[in-house]
């Protein structure tokens, strides 16, 4: 399925992230937002509430994030497609909802433009300390896929991403900005509306009679359907059977429960992507990830004119984590170097998995500012020595 | 097996709401005397009496005993989070303007962790009618103090009694721009069918508080007697005031329960609001939002 043209402004234009992620919404299809105002991430709804008069959409500030976080998930069940966007402590506030979304399997995009925390920290001032949380934030055990562009043309399209993955599995899908992201002003290249392809919603179309609101396809990904079709679904965030009835039995949650993870984890294969560059032969390899996935590249760049071999490992969807990969290389390389504008975050990530093969060195930041590149060039350096 | 301890007698007239209940999740879990089950009674005919098109009624509800209502209501139905129910239906409605969608949930649902969206949604005039159930007491969770716990009313919080006023809920609703407002009780099941049929039929936020008793947490604990009690008491201490003011509505521990049709008034909803403004603004380039 291709991009509707209505909307889509195809063309070479100077956006920043948050404008280039409100871009992608609407050339993703996205026709229902609610928010609420938090810096950094307001321009994007600033943005979706000028554009979507005219396009059929439907912008609403609601009266806080929580409000917002559930709104979207009413309004994929009225059959749109939905996002809300916030920042830090929003985030946070949507916790619980993230767990719904998760539990009654509502495609919808959370964006988080990631600031320095905790609590109020540093509101106009970029983080990446919501990483974890992304993944971990609502209680009891879900799948969850998070993506994390370093610029403004990979927050347009990978918003389209995020809501093609949200359909694709029927998750919520987590959009990790950062202030620099979100803030930064570069050329974005949106393409025609007929070369932006879409993943249709996958409503259900078997017969009625057989009809299971919850009852998952070969890829443990149920089909959905609309209120008002006449399907009269029972949809509850309590653990629920195939038909959508509350189940309060163990059966009933290892069944349901270990199906929301295995959707993600059996399918993890399709969904994680990274990029490298000269990871092959290398002595330490750099993981990055948003943000710091560029300011290392000049640290990288350095080590490697002094003869350093050093690879960059970045990821391009955070959760589910390469771990394959990241198995693999620790048996060839030295050490791990993880920048992150945060205290060790993703780098707990990288640890388990190398599981001691090889040195794990974290290149920390409290937020505020990205890392001077001399700092993560130093690590790569004593890294390399062993 | 209930099958043979029924006596079924085919000659009986068949229950006219079954077809608005999820009759294969019965039996419900509702305690003896509660009021709950009651008022979904006065739903379901409500219903019934509204010739709407049941595919396009969706029920939403919160957390809680009432929270359960979503469950059994053969509608499109969505059982949400503690206090969420509004801003799903507010989301759901936007997304979908053809459905008519119904909030039914509990006092502290509503209005305790639900209160800041309840008084937006009225004040926004989402088109949702919301229906709420009060039973002065947080009754799932075993009988906590709620915003409309009366004063002096004990409660497992509150064991040597309530000292916080309570909320007159068809004032607060009133005050923030609710174009409906009714009260009953469970006792007054003609007039909460009523209300709730105007109600549904209403374009805008339409709010219908109704009493219940809950015996086992609030009446047991007050030394109020069982769920039949309770009921006399609505019969007897009930008085009709439609009309009024609603800041006269306001309810005591055992004094006198004011119940009535309050408010029934017009006003443009968020979306008709929205849509003649951007007329207005845009001219032609804009097509009315119709979902």
């Amino acid at each position: 399925m291709k991009a509707d043209p209505k909307g889509v402004l195809t063309g070479a234009i100077f956006l920043d992230g948050d404008h280039a992620c409100a871009e992608g919404a609407i050339a993703a299809g996205c026709r229902f937002v609610a928010g609420y105002p938090i810096t950094p991430s307001t321009e994007v709804v600033e943005r979706i509430a000028d554009r979507f008069p005219l396009i059929g959409g439907m912008f609403i500030q609601m009266e806080d994030e929580i409000a917002s976080s559930i709104a979207i998930q009413g309004a994929v069940w009225g059959g749109k497609k939905a996002m809300t966007v916030t920042s830090g402590p929003g985030f946070s506030l949507m916790m619980e909802h993230i767990g719904l979304a998760a539990m009654t399997e509502v495609p919808c995009v959370f964006v988080d433009v990631q600031r320095g925390g905790p609590s109020t920290g540093l509101p106009t001032l970029p983080g990446q300390g919501d990483m974890m949380q992304a993944r971990w934030g609502s209680h009891g055990d879900y799948g969850i896929i998070a993506l994390c562009p370093n610029s403004p043309q990979e927050c347009f399209d990978f918003t389209i991403k995020a809501f093609n993955l949200s359909e694709q599995y029927r998750v919520p899908v987590l959009l990790m900005m950062d202030e620099c992201v979100g803030h930064m002003t570069e050329r974005v290249i949106i393409p025609p509306a007929d070369q932006i392809d879409l993943y249709p919603r996958r409503y259900y179309d078997g017969p009625r009679e057989d009809f299971l609101l919850f009852k998952p396809d070969k890829d443990l990904v149920p089909p959905i359907v609309k209120a008002g079709d006449g399907y009269k679904v029972h949809v509850t965030g309590l653990t629920h059977d195939e038909k959508g009835y509350p189940a309060m039995t163990v059966s009933a949650q290892e069944k349901l429960v270990h199906r929301l993870i295995d959707k993600i984890k059996l399918n993890a294969d399709k969904i994680v992507e990274y990029k490298e560059d000269q990871v092959e032969g290398a002595d330490v390899v750099v993981v990055s990830y948003g943000i710091t996935s560029r300011v290392a590249i000049p640290a990288i760049e350095q080590a490697r004119l002094e003869g350093m071999k050093v690879g960059h490992l970045r990821l391009i969807v955070a959760w589910p984590f390469p771990e394959k990969r990241i198995k693999e290389l620790a048996a060839k390389v030295k050490a791990f170097v993880v920048p992150e504008i945060n205290y060790g975050q993703m780098v707990h990530e990288v640890e388990r998995h190398v599981a001691g093969k090889a040195r794990v060195e974290l290149v920390g930041h409290g937020g505020g500012a990205v890392h001077n590149p001399k700092d993560i060039y130093n690590v790569i350096k004593n890294s390399v020595k062993g | 097996m209930a099958e043979d301890l029924i006596d079924v007698d085919e000659s009986m007239p068949t229950n006219t709401v079954e077809e608005y209940l999820r009759m294969d999740r019965m039996p419900h879990i509702w305690c003896p005397g509660c009021g709950i089950g009651t008022t979904v009674n006065c739903f379901a005919h409500a219903l019934e009496q509204s010739n709407l098109d049941l595919q396009k009624v969706a029920i939403v509800s919160g957390i809680g005993c009432t929270g359960r209502v979503a469950g059994y209501i053969n509608l499109d139905s969505f059982h949400t989070t503690h206090g969420r129910a509004i801003p799903f239906a507010t989301g759901l409605k936007l997304a979908n303007p053809e459905l008519k969608v119904v909030v039914y949930s509990g006092d502290g649902d509503l209005t305790a962790i639900g209160g800041n969206h309840f008084i937006h949604a009225a004040r926004r005039n989402v088109d949702m009618t919301v229906i709420l159930i009060n039973n002065f007491i947080y009754g799932m969770t075993g009988g906590q103090v709620a915003p409309t716990t009366p004063l002096t009313a004990t409660a497992s919080t509150t064991p040597h009694g309530n000292f916080e006023d309570s909320f007159n809920l068809p004032y607060l609703a009133e005050s923030c721009g609710a174009v409906y407002v009714a009260r009953w009780t469970a006792y007054h099941v003609r007039h909460t069918t009523k209300a709730i049929k105007e109600a549904l039929a209403k374009k805008g936020f339409s709010f219908v508080e109704i009493l219940a008793p809950c015996p086992t947490l609030f009446s047991r604990r007050n030394k109020l007697g069982d769920g039949l009690d309770q009921m006399k008491y609505f019969k007897e201490h009930s008085e009709i005031k439609n009309d009024i003011d609603t800041k006269t509505a306001s309810l005591s521990f055992q004094g006198k329960i004011t119940v009535g049709k309050f408010v029934d008034k017009e006003r443009p909803t968020y979306l008709d609001a929205m849509n003649e403004y951007y007329g207005k603004k845009f001219g032609d380039k804009f097509k009315p939002y119709n979902g």
